[in-house]
């Protein structure tokens, strides 16, 4: 081997593969404006579809007179629930296990609810006949605050399940009662509070908000009445999920819906659903024979498809006066809207609430959950978080917070107590989960070190004093959390969606030459997938990322999967990727030996090759082998060189992170300055640093704009009044915090290459830390929780109400 | 609907078009131009992804008539690479600085910059969080949109780019 040899770990830096911050492919498009999105399909003869909605909440429809709108030139048909009764999808299917509208039939039950679908030539003139379609309501009582939806003398809603006690999961115990979820050992908790030194109880509200990506929901669908074939194109989180739906609901055989999710502009879980839409646009091209667009305004996205949380946790905290939690009691009341929509897996109605005990050592738990309906839009979908596990981690990360105020214990050091110690892993906790791995107490130390807490603990001292002196008008907050997420759902023993397990695939086709196509299950709508899987593969089987072609979205190409939400990319379609590549590997290695004329084992892998173990000037690379599987196999073995592997995981994954927040509140405007986040995040083996930072920064964006604004609200008549973007808060560059991030390392022991996802870690970390520094702010004044958003007038109201304004 | 003749240039194109006196700009660029980096995202100029350069000025196109641009020099994403075809160096910037993640405000974001520079080749941290604020990301919580700004700004100037120590 002379000087000029490239060395194995400079022949592996050239591959790009796992752990190097490769930059990302899919920029080189997106850079020009050249990204493929779903408004951007322009099909010959395509056609408009626009709705008209309901300005009530609630109301019994007692006529649709569609004459006007037909009448104006270029509209070429208008559906009502009756028109799609005649192909009997006047109803749809939700994905929990509930039936909703596609258009009203009968009654309406939220404000902008979907009541008739307008087609016409031009999208100017869908939007105005769909006006013109004239509806007489008679306007009933709504329900509109979740706590009122189970009094005995409320409305009734869902006239469509009048008489049914029984829900998709078990018992009804009021008409607007859609399930009761426990989970736990109750009477072990009775015990546990009998017992307990300090007690605390809290209603901690999660908020209703919306995803609201840039993007909003969209789709074109076009029917081959010749071929009796249809293509949709769509914002689809999880297209062959959609193409199953379809294909059950419009009785068109599976392999003849071709469903194509091309770039999509961002979703956090808004994009999961099937909406009315997507099926509106389905029989408007079926009745007309040419392509239908359908694109969602602002508006109708704000406050029609896929809410988020509207989750009340009365939580209860047990301890020792010492400050060991010895139980935690959650209580929720679960606001679904006026259809049961939420996208979870099909046993759990709660989503992963059940992660609620958090990172720490609870010895007994119980949760119940009650799910209700009210007069607001339906959805309730995991918005950059699992299935409602931003929710849980709110309420345990407060009510930790607010054990250690009453236990008159420093909040960080509450937690050193009670998180849940790495010799615990694998750990299971009281609501049954089998935590994969952590070292919560090396994360935690490393955040304290890091930003200096005892020295702001000290500062924060100060500024009291100082206030209370009347030298400032200032409160400094410190806002501790310490999250764990519920990752990668899931194994088939308990994920499922409409009865399909929720593995996730790979297939890898390697080419003659030596380059690669690989075809997936999932979707990314940001999250970099053209450019991560092909680092795997790269590591794995020592091809160039360069040469590796990442294809996702075409249920047509791509093995069956379930999509990407709950950040389940990495954790499944991730160790399928890996899984696949090794099937190919070790067929290259037969091959190799082939070659070689070695046996199999005499071989060693070393970065792009195999090698003769003693003798490494004999090798084949993993191009060599490329060709050789073309043209000079073993006997026996078929020639060619591709895998695909349906990876069930056997366990869910568990990233996990300590955040630390501190802000500065001026009690006369109620204005909170961030001044300080600090994140450190633990996913497990990191496959690219650049986009694991670039997702935490837009995590925690979104995480701020929860905490400190968002909010979809309604008023008493149950009409939405923060349904665009002048009300509904996103941060622009000038509020957006600066973000400081870090990391531990603790792969994961159960998948193939130790990764757990990341890309909704920091959602749920960020929201509790954000309310957790605004509490802390005036926990010394006896407050002991004030319910988000902490925007500016909220603020301004507590600090009124503590009479900090003379 | 009467149409009515616009002239106009788009990217250094001289052009004549008819459109309705209702037609936005940003559906006459999308749709008549087929010029789809622009991006629709909220109707109410809020969120900047359809954001083109409208006579030095930086313009979000779902509020203007496109008759309105009668006689406008109009410069959008798809004409903001080099003559010769390569990356313009915030085009550059973004993709070295991993500025965007799913790219549906990126074309606006760009464009929007590009005037931002013009207006000053050497803006603070603070000038470019300002500069950028009518245009809204959901993805990458503006840092690294910033320092793809700073790494263009630098380029542009002929400095070296010092990424800002964390």
């Amino acid at each position: 081997m002379n000087d000029m040899t490239p060395t194995s770990a400079e022949r592996a830096e050239k591959l790009q593969g796992m752990g190097c911050k490769r930059k990302r492919v899919e920029d080189v498009r997106f850079v020009q404006g050249r990204g493929n999105y779903v408004d951007d399909l322009k099909l010959p003869g395509m056609l408009y579809g626009d709705f008209n909605r309901s300005p009530h909440a609630h109301a019994r429809v007692k006529s649709i007179d569609t004459t006007k709108a037909a009448a104006v030139p270029g509209v070429v048909a208008v559906l009502t629930a009756e028109t799609l009764k005649t192909v009997n999808l006047a109803w749809m299917p939700t994905l929990a296990g509930d039936v909703q509208m596609v258009l009203a039939d009968g009654k309406v039950l939220f404000q902008n609810q979907e009541v008739a679908f307008v087609i016409a030539n031009d999208r100017y003139v869908a939007s105005d006949a769909a006006d013109l379609v004239e509806v007489e309501y008679e306007a009933l009582p709504p329900v509109i605050n979740p706590f009122n939806a189970m009094a005995a003398n409320a409305p009734v809603l869902r006239d469509d399940l009048a008489g049914k006690t029984d829900g998709a999961h078990g018992a009804r115990k009021h008409h607007n009662h859609i399930f009761n979820w426990q989970m736990g050992d109750r009477d072990g908790v009775d015990a546990a509070f009998r017992k307990a030194d300090v007690t605390i109880k809290e209603l901690i509200s999660y908020q209703r908000v919306h995803p609201c990506p840039l993007e909003t929901c969209q789709c074109v669908a076009s029917f081959d009445k010749i071929k009796g074939e249809l293509t949709l194109w769509g914002t689809f989180q999880a297209p062959h999920v959609i193409r199953t739906v379809a294909s059950l609901i419009s009785k068109i055989p599976e392999q003849k819906i071709h469903v194509i999710a091309p770039d999509i502009g961002g979703g956090f879980g808004n994009k999961v659903g099937a909406y009315s839409g997507y099926i509106c646009a389905i029989v408007a091209s079926i009745v007309t024979g040419k392509p239908v667009k359908w694109v969602e305004d602002r508006i109708e996205n704000l406050s029609a498809t896929a809410f988020a949380r509207d989750y009340h946790m009365t939580t209860e905290i047990a301890a020792t006066k010492d400050g060991k939690v010895t139980g935690l009691r959650c209580y929720t009341l679960a606001d679904h809207g006026a259809f049961d929509a939420c996208a979870d897996p099909s046993k759990w109605p709660a989503g992963f609430f059940n992660i609620v005990t958090g990172s720490y050592d609870f010895p007994v738990a119980h949760v119940t959950v009650d799910g209700v309906y009210s007069n607001k839009a339906p959805g309730g979908v995991a918005y950059r978080c699992s299935f409602r596990v931003t929710e849980a981690a709110y309420a345990i990360e407060r009510a930790m917070d607010i054990m250690a105020q009453k236990l008159g214990l420093d909040p960080a050091e509450f937690r050193m107590k009670n998180l849940i110690r790495r010799e615990q892993f694998p750990y299971t906790s009281a609501l049954g989960w089998e935590y994969d791995s952590g070292d919560y107490h090396t994360a935690l130390t490393k955040a304290m070190d890091t930003v200096g807490y005892k020295h702001l603990r000290a500062e924060q001292k100060a500024k009291q004093d100082a206030f209370r002196r009347g030298e400032t008008r200032e409160l400094m907050g410190i806002g501790v959390a310490f999250f764990t997420e519920i990752v990668g759902a899931g194994p088939s023993r308990n994920c499922d969606i409409l009865g399909i397990a929720m593995f996730d695939s790979a297939e890898i086709r390697i080419h003659p030459t030596g380059s690669a196509i690989a075809r997936l299950g999932t979707k990314s709508q940001g999250q970099g997938h053209e450019t991560t899987y092909a680092q795997i593969i790269a590591t794995e089987i020592g091809l160039p990322a360069d040469n590796i072609t990442v294809e996702e979205g075409n249920t047509d190409t791509a093995p069956y999967g379930l999509g990407t939400y709950g950040s389940r990319s990495t954790p499944v379609s991730g160790a399928a990727t890996a899984m696949a590549a090794r099937k190919i590997k070790a067929k290259a290695q037969m091959i190799a030996a082939h070659l070689l004329e070695v046996h199999d084992d005499d071989l060693e892998w070393d970065a792009d090759r195999f090698k003769v173990k003693g003798n490494p000037e004999r090798f084949k690379t993993m191009t060599e082998l490329a060709w050789a599987a073309y043209n000079n196999v073993p006997p026996g073995m078929e020639p060619g060189l591709e895998a695909v592997s349906y990876y069930d995981p056997p366990n869910m994954t568990y990233p996990f992170g300590a955040y630390i927040c501190v802000a500065d509140v001026d009690v006369d405007t109620g204005e909170t300055k961030i001044r300080r986040f600090y994140a450190l995040d633990d996913c497990g083996t990191r496959i690219n640093p650049m986009i694991i930072e670039g997702q935490i920064h837009g995590g925690l964006t979104e995480a701020f704009a929860i905490a400190m604004g968002q909010e979809i609200h309604y008023d008493d008549e149950g009409n939405v009044t923060t349904a665009s973007l002048m009300d509904y808060f996103l941060p622009t560059a000038v509020e957006t915090p600066h973000w400081e991030t870090d990391w531990t390392t603790t792969p994961s022991p159960h998948h193939p290459i130790g990764a757990k996802g990341v890309g909704e870690s920091p959602n749920v970390g960020g929201v509790p830390c954000f309310a957790n520094a605004i509490n802390d702010a005036f926990a010394f004044l006896g407050s002991t929780h004030i319910a988000m958003p902490h925007d500016h007038w909220r603020t301004w109201t507590v600090a009124e109400k503590l009479g900090l304004h003379g | 609907m009467t149409k009515s003749q616009v002239s106009l240039t788009v990217n250094g194109a001289k052009m004549e078009a008819l459109v309705e006196p209702r037609t936005l700009l940003i559906h006459f660029l999308r749709e008549q131009l087929n010029l789809t980096g622009p991006h629709i995202g909220c109707d109410t100029s809020h969120c900047g992804a359809c954001t083109v350069d409208l006579d030095g000025k930086s313009v979000k196109s779902c509020t203007v008539f496109a008759i309105q641009a009668n006689g406008a020099d109009i410069r959008t994403i798809e004409g903001m690479a080099n003559a010769d075809g390569t990356l313009h160096a915030l085009q550059e910037g973004f993709r070295e600085m991993h500025g965007l993640q799913c790219g549906f405000c990126t074309p606006g974001m760009i464009v929007r910059a590009w005037r931002l520079l013009q207006e000053n080749a050497n803006p603070s941290e603070e000038e470019i969080r300002f500069g950028i604020a009518g245009n809204l990301c959901r993805c990458t919580g503006y840092q690294n949109i910033v320092k793809a700004i700073q790494y263009a700004a630098a380029k542009l100037n002929g400095v070296q780019f010092q990424e800002a120590a964390e």
